[in-house]
C-alpha cells in the first residue's frame, strides 16, 4: 500500500526572479510540512525536467540544493504524463519496500525564464525532427489536427470545445493560486485569436511559472488517509504521424489496465482529475476514460455534470487551462487538488464526496498515458 | 539512398517490408512491425486523402511566422501510410489530394492540393 501523505503547490503565473530550483524547493517544503516530515525522513526522490534549465542529473542537483541525501533518486521524462508516471513509480517503490517516503517534485520558471517563442519551440520538438518539425508545426497544431479529426468523427463543434475552457475558468475563480482570475464566456473563447484552428487562444493552456510536489509514503503520517488504489500506463506512439488512429488513443488502454489492477469501476469514481492541455484533450480524454459518452462530454458540461457541485466534479482548481501549466508541475497540480478534496481541505472549492478519484495524464500528442485511482480510507 | 523531401528531393519516399508487407514512412534499417531488414525503398505516387487539418495562425520562429497562416495536414497516402505535410487552406477531411513541392522556411516540403476529381463527401 502507498499513501499520498503530503502535498505542496505554489501559485501559477509569473514568479519573476525565481529559478526552476526555487520553485521546486518551495513546493517540496510545502509538501514536507504538509506530511509532517523532515528532510531526513525522505529516502526516495523523483523529479521531472525543466526546459528552461535542462540538466542530465536534475534529481541530484535538486537533492543537493534542497538538502536531502536519498537512497533512491532520478528524474523522469514522459512529457505531460510525467507527474502521474512519477506517482506510479513512487507507489511501486514504496510497495516494494525500496524506500519509505518518496518526495515527488517538479517546478519550472517556464513563463519568465524564457521567451514565449522559445517555449513553443522547445515543446514542438516532441514532433519528428525530419518528418514533422520542418513543416513548422506547434503543439497546438498537433492537437488542432486531433481536434479536426475528432470533430469530423463525432460531430463536436467549436462551441462544444469552448465549454471546457469556460468550465475550467469558472473553477479557477475559486482558487487564489490560479493564473487567471477573470471569468470568460463561450463568446470570449470563440472570439479569441486563432492559434491552430480549430483551436483558438482560449482553447489552449497558458505557459506558467510554478512548482508542485507530493509525498508518497508506506504508511499515513498524519490524518490524511489517501491511498493509491491502482494505476497503469499505455504508450502507443510518439509522433502524431505514427499514431494508430486519432480515435483510438491510449487512454482507453491505460484505464482498462488500471481498472483491472485495482478492481475499481468508473461508476465508483466521485472526483475526476483529467489532463487538459487543450479543450480537445479534455473532451477526448473524458470520453476515452468512460467519464462521458462518446461525443457527449460537452453536453455533460452544459448540464453541470462536471461542476464542483455536480455528479463528477472535475479539476476543481481550474486545470492546466486556467490554474496554469508550468511543465511537469502542471498536471501534478491535479493530484495536489485531488488530495486536498479527498482530505476535506479544499476550502471554498470543497466537493461533497471525493472518496474515490480517477486521475489521468497524457504526454506528447496523446502518446503516453497514465491512469490512477486514489481512495480515501478510514 | 533517397531520402525524399527530407533529403531535399522533390519526392515522397517510404519503405515496404519484403517480409510482412508493412509500409512505413519514417525511414529505418528494419521493419518496425516484424523486425525484418529486407526493406524496399519506394517512391509514393503523391496521391492521398486528407485525414486531418490544422491551419496554423501562430508560429514560433521568424521564418515560419512570415508564412502564416499555413495549413498542416495529415494525409493517408494511397500506398498505405500516413504523413504530415502542408496543403491548400480550404482542404477538408476526406478530400482527394495530390502532392507537389514548395519551399517553406528555407526547405523543400510536400504541399497537397485537391485533385481535379470531385471532392468526396465526408
Amino acid at each position: 500500500m502507498s499513501y499520498i501523505t503530503g502535498v505542496g503547490l505554489t501559485s501559477y503565473g509569473r514568479h519573476e526572479g525565481s529559478s526552476s530550483l526555487d520553485l521546486m524547493s518551495q513546493a517540496a517544503a510545502l509538501a514536507l510540512s504538509d506530511a509532517g516530515l523532515q528532510r531526513a525522513d525522505i529516502d526516495g526522490m523523483l523529479c521531472g525536467y525543466s526546459t528552461v534549465s535542462p540538466h542530465i542529473m536534475l534529481a541530484t542537483v535538486f537533492a543537493e540544493h534542497f538538502g536531502i541525501r536519498p537512497a533512491y533518486a532520478h528524474a523522469v521524462q514522459v512529457g505531460g504524463a510525467t507527474g502521474l508516471a512519477m506517482a506510479m513509480l513512487a507507489h511501486h517503490l514504496v510497495e516494494a519496500k525500496v524506500v519509505r517516503h518518496v518526495l515527488v517534485v517538479a517546478g519550472e520558471n517556464r513563463l519568465t525564464g524564457q521567451s514565449r517563442d522559445a517555449s513553443i519551440l522547445a515543446l514542438a520538438q516532441v514532433g519528428h525532427p525530419d518528418y514533422e518539425v520542418p513543416l513548422g508545426p506547434t503543439i497546438p497544431a498537433y492537437y488542432g489536427l486531433v481536434a479536426s479529426r475528432y470533430r469530423h468523427e463525432h460531430g463536436v463543434t467549436e462551441e462544444d470545445l469552448a465549454e471546457f475552457a469556460v468550465l475550467m475558468r469558472r473553477h479557477a475563480l475559486l482558487h487564489p493560486g490560479a493564473q487567471f482570475h477573470e471569468p470568460i464566456s463561450i463568446a470570449d473563447v470563440m472570439e479569441s485569436k486563432p492559434v491552430a484552428l480549430p483551436l483558438k487562444l482560449l482553447d489552449c493552456c497558458p505557459v506558467s511559472d510554478g512548482g508542485a510536489a507530493f509525498i508518497v509514503s508506506r504508511e499515513p503520517t498524519g490524518a490524511a488517509r489517501v491511498r493509491v488504489r491502482g494505476c497503469a500506463q499505455a504508450h502507443t506512439h510518439q509522433h502524431i504521424s505514427a499514431a494508430p488512429a486519432l480515435s483510438e488513443f491510449g487512454a482507453a488502454i491505460a484505464i482498462a489496465r488500471a481498472k483491472k489492477e485495482s478492481g475499481v469501476a468508473v461508476s465508483d469514481v466521485r472526483y475526476a482529475a483529467v489532463y487538459d492541455s487543450f479543450t480537445i484533450t479534455l473532451a477526448m480524454l473524458l470520453e476515452d476514460l468512460g467519464l462521458a459518452g462518446r461525443g457527449e462530454a460537452a453536453a455533460q458540461v452544459r448540464a453541470g455534470y462536471f461542476n464542483r457541485d455536480g455528479a463528477m466534479p472535475l479539476n476543481t482548481h481550474g486545470g492546466l487551462l486556467s490554474y496554469g501549466h508550468c511543465g511537469v508541475g502542471g498536471a501534478m497540480a491535479h493530484l495536489v487538488e485531488t488530495q486536498l478534496q479527498m482530505t476535506g481541505r479544499a476550502g471554498p472549492r470543497q466537493v461533497r464526496d471525493a472518496s474515490v478519484a480517477l486521475l489521468h495524464g497524457d504526454g506528447g500528442v496523446l502518446s503516453s498515458h497514465v491512469s490512477m485511482f486514489l481512495e480515501r480510507t478510514r | 539512398m533517397s531520402g525524399g523531401w527530407t533529403g531535399g528531393e522533390a519526392a515522397i519516399s517510404y519503405q515496404s517490408c519484403a517480409g510482412c508487407g508493412a509500409r512505413q514512412y519514417f525511414r529505418r534499417g528494419f521493419c518496425a512491425v516484424c523486425g525484418s531488414e529486407q526493406l524496399l525503398d519506394l517512391e509514393a505516387s503523391g496521391d492521398g486523402t486528407v485525414y486531418a487539418t490544422s491551419l496554423v495562425c501562430r508560429a514560433a520562429t521568424p521564418e515560419t511566422r512570415a508564412a502564416v497562416p499555413y495549413n498542416i495536414l495529415l494525409v493517408d497516402m494511397s500506398e498505405g501510410f500516413r504523413m504530415m505535410a502542408h496543403g491548400e487552406a480550404d482542404l477538408a477531411i476526406g478530400d482527394h489530394v495530390s502532392a507537389s513541392f514548395v519551399r517553406f522556411a528555407g526547405r523543400l516540403i510536400p504541399y497537397f492540393a485537391r485533385t481535379n476529381l470531385a471532392r468526396t463527401t465526408p
